[in-house]
């Protein structure tokens, strides 16, 4: 047992550390090389005119949440309780 | 030199249970030499040790170390100067579990920073001379009594200090033991130490290495040596 | 200077050695504080990456949109109210969209069926989604076949596939032309399912917007700035799923604390008394116990940050999955890019590590009255 235990867990914390340094210089790298796929998503937004991102398909009103109105969730039912998973992510829209 | 003035030290004060262990003690230590505190239990002796090495302050009457007075000092001085006067023995040893015999000897150094290297050496050193070397990397609750005791010895010399103290450090240990424990006394002395005692073996008491035995009875010295 | 590191690296030394004592203690410690870190900081890195992306993507979504609602449910608009609408001041233009939600029962799932404003699919052609081709296992020429609204069948001949990387958006999309999108549907000529309005000035979207609401007052509105502001709020604290999550991690740090906090054990006790019987002030104590306690908590933040980092962002945040997938079929193949909130993680990082830390300490303190001379009995 040559190497200290403090020195054992300084290297340690400073691998770590440096592994979580890399994550942010990866950020920044990813964020500048996916810009243009970002860029065509955007343009796929406006020439089809879509409203929403295709996240949550489970129903209408989590499909195209910036659509749907306040009464969109009860539409089946006017007592409904949410039985979707996403709709316990989105919230209901604020009127402006 | 170590001086007591008139020394007082109660436990639980103001309360039902206030009781004096030491009542008024007059000393007068000098350096170098081996001096044994002998008595009944009660008498106070190992309050007294504790008093002389600044592990507490007594309830009235003064302290002082080569002229410096110390009964009054805030704890940090107190405890710079423990460290560097005095190196402790306890009678149950009170090393720590779960670490080696070699850190246990270098654990009173480390809050002085220093380089680490030198320090294993120091603490390899002193286990050689006790005999323990081998046993260096052995973990404290592995240790017999007399083993335990050496290592304890070790780490009350890693700071060098001018004073040894050790309570009762026959009680736990046969005869051969004692007799090996008093040759480390002995070359203790050899160094210049100064080693104090308490012991109500009359094997310590009355062993030549000894150079001066105060008797100690209810708190009060009882005749001297 | 070199001294104080000196000094530094002898109680670390001390304070490892501590904690590999209660190995078993501190691995699981470790383990169960880096999980929570972990779901945290995976929820934080997800939800600020995807309303980032939200943000970008949606940012040329149409001006003006307006539904018609009959009785609070949507109803199909008429080509009278689109000429209303061209008639008020300031729309620079206006066009009715046809778009709508298509059930295939051979996927059992939902499609978002849809005209394209131009370059719609020639008749009987259709392009879809990336992930519509991944749930019928279909290819360029292949053939789906529906059934209209009276029964019969009509059939798709797929033109093309749009490209998997604007998953995101378009997944479950089915383009059509407007005759076979009218004739799967029964929607006669000139009916819409809302209208999309441009308009001249940009800064006039309000007062138009209450043109055609005095106009119209049988329809509803909804600008560019409130499809936005949907997706600002998604995976907010306040929604169900995710307060549960921040509730349980909270609660766990908590008892974590609170259990370092609460005291010391008589070991713990015995050993600051020996520390102190050597020659260790109460400050040195106190160093060694910061450092336990830090030792602890950066190894968990670092730990628990780098996998989050990866979940999201390298893996697809597959733990998500369920969440976010629900009920549906159809879940679009994406990646979201890696933009991070520093803010947010150093948040992470000071509650994660302080607390902690501190906890350790507390009880320190209150011993700090040990008197030393009480392990000479």
């Amino acid at each position: 047992m040559t190497m200290r235990s403090s020195d054992m867990v300084l290297a340690a914390m400073l691998a770590a550390s440096v592994a979580v340094g890399a994550t942010w210089v990866a950020s920044a790298w990813r964020v500048r090389a996916e810009q243009p796929e970002v860029l065509r998503r955007a343009a796929l937004v406006e020439q089809l005119g879509l409203t929403d991102l295709a996240l949550f398909t489970e129903a209408r009103y989590t499909r195209h949440p910036s659509q749907s109105d306040r009464h969109a969730a009860f539409q089946d039912h006017p007592f409904a309780l949410e039985h979707f998973p996403s709709g316990s992510v989105l919230p209901p829209r604020r009127q402006p | 030199m170590i001086r007591l003035s008139q020394v007082k030290k109660a436990f639980n004060q103001g309360r039902h249970n206030e009781f004096w262990a030491l009542r008024g003690v007059d000393l007068h230590l000098e350096l170098g030499g081996v001096t044994v505190f002998r008595g009944p239990s009660g008498s106070g002796k190992t309050t007294l040790l504790t008093m002389v090495g600044c592990l507490a302050r007594p309830s009235s009457g003064r302290i002082s170390l080569g002229g410096r007075d110390i009964s009054a000092l805030p704890e940090r001085f107190l405890t710079d100067i423990r460290r560097s006067t005095f190196g402790f023995v306890f009678q149950s040893f009170n090393l720590l579990k779960g670490i080696t015999a070699l850190e246990n000897v270098m654990i009173p150094a480390y809050p002085l920073g220093g380089d680490h290297g030198a320090l294993k050496r120091r603490a390899l050193a002193l286990l050689e001379r006790l005999e323990m070397a081998d046993k260096a990397q052995s973990l404290a609750e592995w240790l017999s009594g007399g083993e335990a005791q050496r290592v304890a010895i070790a780490r009350a010399l890693i700071n060098d200090p001018q004073v040894v103290i050790a309570d009762e450090p026959t009680a736990n240990l046969d005869s051969e033991r004692s007799a090996q424990f008093l040759d480390i006394v002995a070359g203790l002395k050899r160094d210049g130490k100064t080693v104090l005692m308490t012991s109500h073996d009359p094997l310590v008491a009355e062993a030549p290495v000894v150079d001066r035995v105060v008797g100690l009875r209810d708190g009060l010295i009882d005749g001297g040596g | 200077m070199s001294g104080w590191f000196s000094r530094q690296r002898s109680l670390l030394d001390f304070a490892v050695s501590s904690l590999a004592r209660r190995k078993g203690k501190t691995l699981g410690l470790l383990a169960v504080y880096g999980l929570i870190v972990f779901v945290l900081a995976s929820a934080m890195l997800f939800s600020h990456a995807l309303r980032h992306e939200a943000k970008q993507v949606l940012a040329g979504t149409p001006e003006v949109l307006v539904q018609r609602l009959i009785a609070g449910r949507h109803d199909l608009i008429p080509d009278t109210h689109l000429a209303a609408i061209r008639a008020i001041r300031g729309v620079k233009s206006a066009q009715g969209r046809l778009w709508g939600y298509l059930f295939d029962p051979a996927a059992a799932a939902n499609y978002t069926l849809m005209v394209p404003p131009a370059d719609a699919p020639a008749a009987g052609q259709a392009v879809i989604g990336a992930g519509v081709a991944a749930v019928r296992d279909a290819a360029i020429g292949d053939v789906m076949s529906f059934r209209a609204h009276d029964g019969a069948l009509v059939s798709f001949t797929i033109q093309a596939i749009i490209e998997p990387e604007s998953a995101l958006v378009s997944a479950d999309l089915f383009l059509v032309a407007e005759a076979d999108y009218r004739r799967l549907f029964g929607i006669p000529d000139g009916r819409f399912t809302d209208i999309v309005v441009t308009v001249r000035n940009p800064r006039e979207v309000r007062t138009v917007a209450e043109k055609i609401d005095a106009a119209l007052p049988d329809t509803r509105i909804i600008l560019r700035d409130e499809i936005r502001r949907t997706y600002e709020s998604v995976f907010d604290w306040r929604e169900g799923m995710v307060l549960l999550l921040l509730s349980g991690a909270v609660l766990a740090f908590f008892i974590f604390a609170w259990e370092k906090a609460s005291g010391l054990s008589a070991e713990e006790r015995r050993e600051i008394g020996i520390l102190k019987a050597v020659g260790w002030e109460t400050a040195d104590v106190i160093a060694l116990k910061s450092l336990e306690g830090l030792v602890v908590s950066l190894a968990a933040f670092l730990l628990g940050y780098l996998l989050a980092w990866l979940h999201v962002f390298q893996w697809g945040a597959p733990l998500f999955e369920p969440v976010l997938k629900g009920w549906s079929v159809l879940y679009p193949d994406f990646r979201l890019t890696p933009h991070v909130d520093e803010l947010q993680v150093a948040t992470l990082f000071f509650f994660t590590v302080f607390p902690y830390t501190l906890a350790n300490v507390v009880p320190i303190w209150r011993a700090a009255t040990v008197d030393p001379d009480q392990v000479m009995r």
